[in-house]
């Protein structure tokens, strides 16, 4: 194996250690300058000559979690032992952990002068880590426009992983925030802010006016139930698998939620997006939604809800959130009168429509006109930006 | 003590640690830093800690962690009641100074631990279940081993002891936590390793029998199951099979199927299972 000669200006272990360190902090780790000296301080105390334990040893230190630990030995690989592969890794993860250093203008660097780098890397004195970031203002604000112009696209653009995370992680949010709801009363309870005077005297009688056990009360959780309706007709599929994406993180989240899928035909995909195994919950939610992309039956379809699971998956907490665009075949009439009916059995009703981003657009279609009046909003879901935005919007409701 | 010292040590205490723990646990031995171990359920986090003390014949002390621990319940409590009976007793003259001395301390496991005046293996278990505001007291501890009681003041450990933290996925931990731990993944081991610790737990169970009922698990595992089967089940299978006196699974349909329920836990993996499916399994094994 091939071992990385270093440039004559890195001297000793010390300094290469740093190099490492900055190295793994350039892939994502979080890691930072006290870890060079537990680093060192690691290697002393196992025989640092010994390949597989130096390995490992800075393994178990410098790993944070899962993910850390199974790709430690390739970017250990790429530093000490030149396998050049020192940045594969990085494009896909290092979005994830944008608060460790600045992984983008790395990114970036490293997509611009990747190939020379290595090219060079061959003939002799590169440092294995290009540290010293001259031109790092210039390059952050290039990316940040950059990345700013992929928020701001429209939906139908975007199918790459990265941006079905991202309506995944928005849903997340979205969930979390409207999952910390408190009842106005308060309950006995066995940790709380509030003293439950009445019980504390009723049980000091016991202990001859003596009040020795505490009672207390608190404002007990009544977390908010989301059931999510997902156009996927013809209309709508340029976005169906973004808003896929979404409901994926709804279910995932933890609170209480429900997903559906409709075209002309209704079908509970809850139990499909909570799979954890991700291609089996693929396979199944293909087999569901045959006849994607077919025509729309809005209202059908929230009526069949309605008289089939309506009594189960509605009450007073529940927020319906529809993710349509508001072509419908049917008479408009038929869905003003059904979501009237949704609205008196939950609480509040949100509809997420990808037009609504678009600019001049307004509630033209005869099916929209008829929604409005029963809907608790009408917000637009066209791109990333909009998506991520509708947390404060949930938070209101 | 060298890694290779703690390997055996474990082993005679009937653990079979693979390198990468071997080292972290020296590591966490010698700079003195809390050992964060993840993995799936049923592979051993929990048994490290236990084989761990066997080895340095140090005392075990385990906090099991779950939803709503507080401080008052992992660190340390104070005795309400003998407090006010000293009160009552005193007749009022008790001082303040008197009442919060070390007699109306209850030690929690916390505290317990680092007031040892031999080191030993602190335990954190199931770390994930615990709420985020607990991490947070966590912190102190595990970084510099002291407590800070605001009638006492700060408790500084007499010892230091071996901390040991397991999670598997309950929820994130902190960054802040993470990072004052050593880490190690431990997973589903391989063939030569999972018979290794069979025949460490059971020597009663041998060859063929051995052989059969490690690939046999090992095959279940890949197969689309809810519950992925453990070391633990593994183990419990094993001894089922031994007690009924089975030497070759292929000549015991029966039994296998009886006995399945050690390792398949949940109604939708024991459907997944059906006589077919084992005896096509024992058959690659054999």
């Amino acid at each position: 194996m091939q071992v990385t000669r270093f440039p004559s200006r890195a001297e000793g272990l010390s300094d290469r250690m740093s190099g490492f360190i900055a190295h793994l902090r350039m892939n994502g780790l979080r890691v930072g300058p006290r870890e060079t000296g537990d680093a060192l301080s690691a290697l002393a105390a196992v025989d640092a000559t010994d390949r597989d334990q130096a390995r490992q040893a800075l393994c178990a230190l410098l790993a944070g979690d899962a993910e850390d630990w199974r790709r430690f030995d390739e970017l250990f690989d790429a530093y000490w032992f030149n396998a050049g592969k020192q940045r594969a890794g990085t494009a896909q993860n290092a979005h994830v952990r944008v608060q460790s250093a600045k992984p983008k203008i790395w990114q970036d660097r490293e997509q611009g002068d990747g190939a020379e780098d290595r090219h060079s890397r061959n003939d002799d004195a590169t440092t294995p880590d290009p540290g010293d970031g001259e031109a790092e203002g210039t390059d952050g604000k290039l990316i940040a426009t950059r990345t700013a112009n992929l928020n701001r696209r429209d939906l139908r653009e975007l199918m790459d992983e990265e941006a079905l995370r991202q309506a995944e992680a928005a849903a997340l949010s979205i969930a979390r925030a409207i999952r910390d709801r408190r009842s106005r009363r308060r309950k006995q309870a066995l940790r709380g802010p509030a003293l439950d005077m009445r019980r504390i005297q009723r049980a000091s009688l016991a202990r001859g006016g003596e009040p020795l056990d505490l009672f207390r009360r608190a404002r007990p959780p009544r977390p908010m139930r989301i059931v999510a309706l997902c156009d996927v007709s013809g209309s709508m599929t340029v976005y169906s698998r973004v808003f896929l994406a979404f409901l994926k993180g709804l279910v995932s989240s933890g609170t209480e939620a429900d997903a559906y899928l409709f075209h002309t035909r209704l079908m509970r995909v809850t139990e499909a997006l909570r799979d954890h195994d991700s291609l089996r919950a693929a396979g199944r939610l293909s087999l569901m939604a045959e006849g994607f992309g077919g025509g729309t039956d809005i209202s059908g379809s929230l009526d069949s809800f309605l008289s089939g699971y309506g009594a189960r998956a509605l009450n007073g907490r529940t927020v319906v959130v529809i993710l349509s665009d508001g072509y419908c075949t049917r008479d408009p009439q038929a869905l003003a009168d059904v979501l009237a009916r949704i609205r008196r059995k939950s609480r509040r009703i949100v509809w997420l429509n990808p037009l609504k981003g678009w600019k001049d657009y307004a509630p033209v279609a005869a099916a929209m006109q008829a929604a409005l009046p029963h809907l608790d909003a009408h917000l637009p879901a066209n791109t990333l930006d909009a998506l991520a935005a509708l947390e404060p919007e949930f938070r209101k409701l | 003590m060298s890694v290779t010292d703690i390997q055996q040590g474990l082993a005679r205490a009937g653990y079979v640690a693979d390198d990468s723990l071997a080292m972290a646990l020296h590591l966490a031995q010698v700079l003195g830093r809390p050992l964060l171990l993840e993995g799936p359920a049923g592979v051993g986090k929990t048994e490290v800690a236990k084989a761990l003390s066997a080895m340095r014949d140090a005392r075990l002390i385990r906090l099991q962690c779950y939803e709503g621990l507080d401080a008052s319940h992992a660190i340390y409590e104070w005795n309400y009641q003998r407090q006010l009976l000293a009160i009552r007793a005193a007749e009022g003259s008790a001082s303040e100074d008197q009442l919060f001395t070390d007699k109306y301390l209850l030690k929690r496991p916390l505290l317990e631990a680092i007031s040892q005046d031999t080191p030993p293996v602190l335990l954190i278990d199931e770390i994930d279940r615990a709420d985020e505001e607990f991490e947070a007291y966590l912190l102190e501890i595990l970084s510099d081993f002291q407590i800070t009681i605001p009638e006492l003041g700060t408790i500084k450990a007499r010892s230091r002891p071996i901390v040991i933290l397991t999670a598997n996925g309950t929820r994130d931990l902190s960054d802040a936590l993470r990072r004052r731990c050593l880490y190690s993944f431990l997973d589903y081991p391989d063939r030569a390793t999972e018979l290794a610790i069979l025949k460490a737990r059971m020597p009663a169970v041998e060859g063929l029998l051995a052989r059969q009922i490690v690939g046999v698990v090992q095959a279940l595992r890949k197969e689309d199951l809810e519950k992925t089967p453990g070391i633990a089940e593994m183990l419990d299978w094993a001894a089922a099979l031994s007690g009924l006196g089975v030497n070759d699974l292929a000549k015991a349909p029966g039994e296998v199927q009886a006995t399945l329920v050690c390792l398949l836990k949940t109604a939708a993996d024991y459907d997944a299972a059906p006589p077919e499916v084992m005896d096509r399994l024992i058959g690659k094994v054999a």
